[in-house]
Formats: C-alpha cells, structure tokens, sequence
C-alpha cells in the first residue's frame, strides 16, 4: 500500500468537473483507491465519495492507493488532487 | 393585489411575463418486502438505463445549446448513475433486505443527500440536488411515470418552482421562458450557473413564491435588485417596461463594446486591462473584454494559509491564468507582502513603520529562497502565455538589478534542467516611490516596461498614510506634483523605447484618464468592472487635443483647479 497527502489548490473545491475527472481516473485502476480527509475515508472510485469528503481549496487530503499498478495510480492520480481545472 | 418578494439576484436581468407553477412532486413510496430479489434487481437495472439513455439526450442537447463544457455537469450525471456508493448500494438493499427497489431507492438518496446536506461546504451541499434529480428520474421509471420536464410551454413565461433540477434547466425552451424564480438555492446553485450563460433572468432564494401565485398571474421578474413583483399596478408595469427596455438596451451596448479594441478617437491604440487577486478574478476580466491583466497580485496566493504554497502549486496557478488569457498580455508582480499586508507563518519582527520598512521586493531580497521559488514558479509557466514579471518597490537602481541577477540565475538553472522558459518574457518594474519616478531616465535603460502604482506613490509623495483618515484629504490623485511624476516617468518611458502602465485606482478614473491619455500613458489597469466605461470614455477622446490639455493642467497649482479643468474640457 502505497501513499501521500496533498493539498487541493483548484479555486473551489472538488464539485462535479475535477470529481468526474478523478473518478474516471480512479476507475482506470484495478487497485483500490481510497481518500482520507481528518478521520473521513471515501472510495476514490465513487463521486458521490469524493463529494462528501467536501474537499475545498487549501485542504489537505491523503491519497491512499492498494494492490496492481499502485505506483502508478499514486502518480497519476495524485497529481490531479492538486491542479486547477477548466470550471 | 400586488405582492413583493425578496430574494438573491442570481442571473441579473428584468423580465414581465405571466407566471407558471412547475412542481415535480416526490413520491415517498410504501415499504415492501419482496421476494424475488433478482427481479426486483433486474427492474432497478433497467430503470438505470433508461435513465441513462435520457440523460444523454440532455446531455446533447445541452451540449448543442451551450458547450462541451457546460454539458458535463451530465455526465457527471451519467457518472452517478454507475456510482457504487448509489447503485450497489440500492442493489445491496434489495438483494440483502429484500426491500422494493423503490424503498431501496428512496432509503440511499436519502442517506446521500442528508450526508452532502451536512458538508460546511455550498457547492457541495448543491450537489445534493444532482442525486435528488437522478432518484427522481430513476423513481419516476421504476413507478412507470413520466418525469415532469419543462419542455411543453408554448406561451411567455416566468417559472415559479421550489427549485429546478439541472436536467429541468437544461431543458428550458428561450423561446417562451423569460426567466424563473426558485424558492430555495443560492448564487451557486446548479440551477444560478445555468441561468447566467444562459443569461436568463433569475431570482433564486426567494421563499415560498410559487404556492402564493396563480398560474396566469402577471409578474415583474427584477433579478437586477432580487425581487418579484406579483400582480403589479399599471404605473409600476409600466415603469418596469422602460427600465427593461434600458437594461437590455446597455447590456447590449457593452456586449459590443467587449469585443472592441480600446481605440480614441484619433485612433491611438492603448491597452485596457484588469488587475486580479485571484484566479477566481478571472471570469470577470474575460466578460468586461479586458485587453489583458496589468496587475496580479501574487500576495493574495499566500494569504489566508498557513504555510508558503508550493513551486508546483504557484506554478499551477500562473500557467492557468497565462492560458485563460490566451495569448493576451499577463502582468504579474512578485510578491508584495508587508506594509498593511501580514503572513502570520512569515513570523515577520514588528516594525515601528511598515510602509516604510522591510516590504515587498525589499523583503524578497532579503528571504531569497521565497522569491527564487516564485520566480521558477513563474519561469516555468512563461510558456503558456504572454507573460510579463512586475518587481513592487523598487526605489534605487542596485535593487532592480539585484532582482533580475536573480531572475537570471533561475532562469540558467532551468535551462539547465532541460525546463522550457519563454524568451519573450517582458521584466518591468513599479513606481511607485518617488525616488523611483525621479530617477526613471536611468530605470528605463534597464526594464521593458513601467507600471506606476498610484496607491503608494501618492501615499509617499504626500507623506500621508493612506489607512489615517485623518489625512485622508491628502489623498489627491489629480494633484499637479502626482501629475507631473506620473508625466516624468511616461516621458522617461518614451525615450527610452519602453511602454508604460499604471495599475493604481487612478487608472480606472474617469477624470484621470483623459490627462493619462494626453500624456502618452500606454496600459490602464484597474478593476474589471471599470474596464468598459474606460473604453468608451477613450473611444470619445482625442489623444492629441489631450496632450495640450495636459500639459496644461501640469502648471496648476491645485488639485481643485485641475479636477474642475477636466469636467469642462471632456464633457465637449
């Protein structure tokens, strides 16, 4: 198990753009994908996960990756915890 | 009888036409126990496609209408319709419990709106509106009922509704409907983004509406001031018929105006640009038309956190802000902090005098390692755009070249590394301390560009502190020795074949800018929402009858005189 806490910069927060775009992402893993928020953990492949988490701009969030192509997911997915998208 | 109500102004506009009550009412439905679960599992699966298969149909049609992108809040919609925390889990309640699948159904919206609801977060709690409108469309399938759309008006509308759904707003036909009222949601309610790049007049918020109002009522929608005139009198009707009329008709005239070059009259081409804090400041400049940013101030990126923000998050910001810029001029000054500006976690010592102390490119010098990390940050992005770096408060000549030995060496050692930098990036400074504006022949040999920055070059001409209202009537913008600065460095800036801006209030002034014009100034900076009205002003200017005028109200002796001078000479 492989992971690393990031901070979200995207101006306001997770919503439906970068939580579609992180699911689908996600889902491209055969590895578990899980996010951690102070004592909230979600699924990574879910939206609805991703959304409760309310993850806002300066958060910090720990991303949590397990099983195939880890490493990978860690790279490819974290970097989209912390850039700013199109809205 | 007539009837007011308040709410928040979400999509500005004004529309009058009758009302109409739209209600998509949720059905609660009975627990049962059932006891074939694959058939139960099999008839939810089934309503999830068919829910599918609409939702692409909005999904096309929103795209047609507005856009690739504004088309995908469906299909995040399509993407919730394979969630598992939704769809397994709807399909674990009936296999595990043997519930109806509606029960099952109704049981996890709940669960999923109420856990959004409780989020200290909007937008977020917004979404719930989103899984709300998905069950609906899912429940009406599994019921075998049409799901209510908004498709079938045919007459002048205003809708009245508790709240509208995406895939109700998506589907609202501009052909009747004029605007609608919700009783719940905010300014960032799916339904408010949607109605302003729809640029529908809307009032969300506004409380319990609808129930009061019979279908057929006449109602003034003012979503300029947030209200809803229910059944007005003739005289307010017709008042409200030609404030619309004027609303539509400036509206029009400044969407015009965007698309055009900011020109005078005698065809002298200057650059009308926005000053941003903020990647959220962005919207704003790209609506107004702006020619391009004259001013982001950086300081705003490390504000309100508690630790400085990364390279790569810097880095992200800048990139994003040169790319939605496209290609037009982007100025970003290094980091300003101190003076009336604190970082907490910069654990700065109290300074008896901080306007005058240890601030802004003084305190960069200083703590290097801020600013060489700010300065890769920026290096890296240049390749995205048109990128132009400001240095704030200089007032000697080691200081700036100081800065741009800095600069250099960043620049060698990503070059080093392989890291593309554009070569076309523009080094300019502020003036803003006199000795700066004094000295500008000799400063101009050295920078691409000047910014004047008005705020603090008349705070330190005037030696008054700008926060004191005491001394607030030293604060005078048009006053011949700020003029005759401002007019020295443009001067300096000329012969030396470099452009100059200013990115202080005084550049969005009405009174200012006929004499800024006349003296030569090239670039205005100010808030967006002043970067319209500055164009047409400069549209009706001549350039060189201003630069006589100028000239001449550079030998008053008054800050009156010259403000007094101005008002007549433009008005012609």
């Amino acid at each position: 198990m492989l992971s690393q806490t990031y901070t979200v910069i995207h101006p306001s927060g997770f919503h439906a753009r970068p939580t579609k775009l992180f699911v689908h992402a996600a889902t491209q893993f055969p590895c578990k994908v899980n996010l951690i928020k102070g004592t909230k953990k979600v699924n990574g492949k879910s939206s609805l996960g991703l959304l409760a988490l309310g993850l806002a701009k300066g958060d910090e969030v720990t991303l949590e990756v397990d099983g195939e192509r880890e490493e990978e997911a860690l790279k490819e997915l974290g970097a989209m915890l912390t850039k700013i998208y199109e809205e | 009888m007539t009837n007011t109500f308040r709410g928040v102004a979400a999509s500005p506009g004004i529309a009058i036409a009758k009302a109409f009550r739209f209600t998509n009412t949720r059905h609660v439905p009975q627990k049962q126990t059932i006891s074939d679960a694959d058939a139960e599992a099999g008839r939810f699966r089934q309503a999830v496609e068919k829910a599918k298969g609409e939702i692409e149909e909005i999904r096309q049609l929103t795209e047609t209408r507005l856009g690739a992108q504004k088309a995908e809040i469906f299909e995040a919609h399509l993407f919730l319709l394979e969630d598992p925390d939704l769809v397994d889990a709807v399909l674990d309640k009936v296999n595990d419990e043997k519930l109806n699948a509606e029960y099952a159904l109704h049981e996890v919206t709940e669960a999923v709106v109420e856990m959004l609801m409780e989020l200290d977060n909007e937008m977020v709690r917004e979404r719930a509106a989103d899984v709300k409108d998905i069950s609906g469309r899912l429940m009406s399938h599994l019921l075998g009922k049409p799901y209510a759309t908004l498709t079938g008006i045919s007459e002048e509308t205003i809708i009245l509704a508790e709240d509208l759904t995406p895939s109700d707003t998506a589907q609202l036909d501009l052909n009747y409907i004029r605007g609608f009222v919700t009783e719940i949601g905010s300014r960032t309610s799916h339904s408010a983004i949607m109605a302003r790049s729809l640029e529908l007049p809307a009032v969300v918020g506004a409380g319990a509406v609808s129930a009061s109002v019979a279908d057929g009522t006449l109602i003034i929608l003012d979503a300029v001031e947030g209200q809803v005139i229910v059944d007005p009198s003739e005289e307010v009707l017709a008042e409200y018929r030609e404030k619309k009329q004027r609303y539509d008709e400036r509206r029009e005239q400044l969407k015009l105006l965007a698309q055009q070059p900011s020109v005078s009259a005698d065809g002298v081409h200057v650059e009308l640009a926005a000053n941003i804090g903020s990647i959220e400041d962005l919207m704003k400049v790209l609506e107004n038309g702006a020619d391009g940013v004259g001013l982001f101030r950086t300081e705003f990126i490390y504000m309100g956190r508690n630790s400085f923000p990364s390279e790569e998050e810097q880095y992200q910001i800048y990139k994003h802000v040169l790319e939605k810029l496209d290609g037009k001029r982007v100025v970003i000054r290094t980091l300003d902090i101190g003076g009336d500006k604190e970082l907490p976690y910069l654990e700065l010592p109290k300074e008896s005098n901080p306007f005058l102390g240890l601030r802004a490119l003084r305190l960069c010098l200083e703590r290097e390692d801020l600013f060489r990390t700010q300065l890769r940050a920026l290096l890296r992005a240049s390749t995205s755009g048109k990128l132009n770096i400001m240095f704030p408060m200089i007032a000697v000549l080691s200081e700036l070249r100081e800065a741009k030995r800095i600069l250099g060496e960043e620049r060698a050692k990503l070059e080093q590394e392989g890291i593309a930098v554009s070569d076309a990036i523009e080094v300019g400074m502020m003036i803003e301390i006199p000795a700066a504006a004094l000295n500008a022949d000799h400063f101009a040999k050295e920078v691409d560009f000047f910014s004047i920055g008005t705020n603090d070059l008349i705070q330190y001409t005037m030696a008054a502190d700008r926060m004191n209202e005491s001394v607030a009537y030293l604060y005078q913008p048009y006053h011949p020795s700020i003029l005759r600065l401002v007019n020295m460095v443009i001067k300096a800036g000329e012969r030396a074949g470099i452009w100059t801006g200013m990115c202080g209030e005084m550049a969005g002034d009405q009174t200012a800018i006929p004499l800024l014009l006349g003296m030569g100034l090239n670039e205005f900076s100010m808030s967006a929402s002043s970067v319209l009205p500055a164009r047409e002003l400069v549209g009706r200017l001549s350039k060189q009858e201003w630069a006589s005028l100028s000239e001449q109200a550079l030998t008053m002796g008054t800050q009156e005189e010259v403000q007094q001078f101005v008002e007549q000479r433009s008005q012609i």
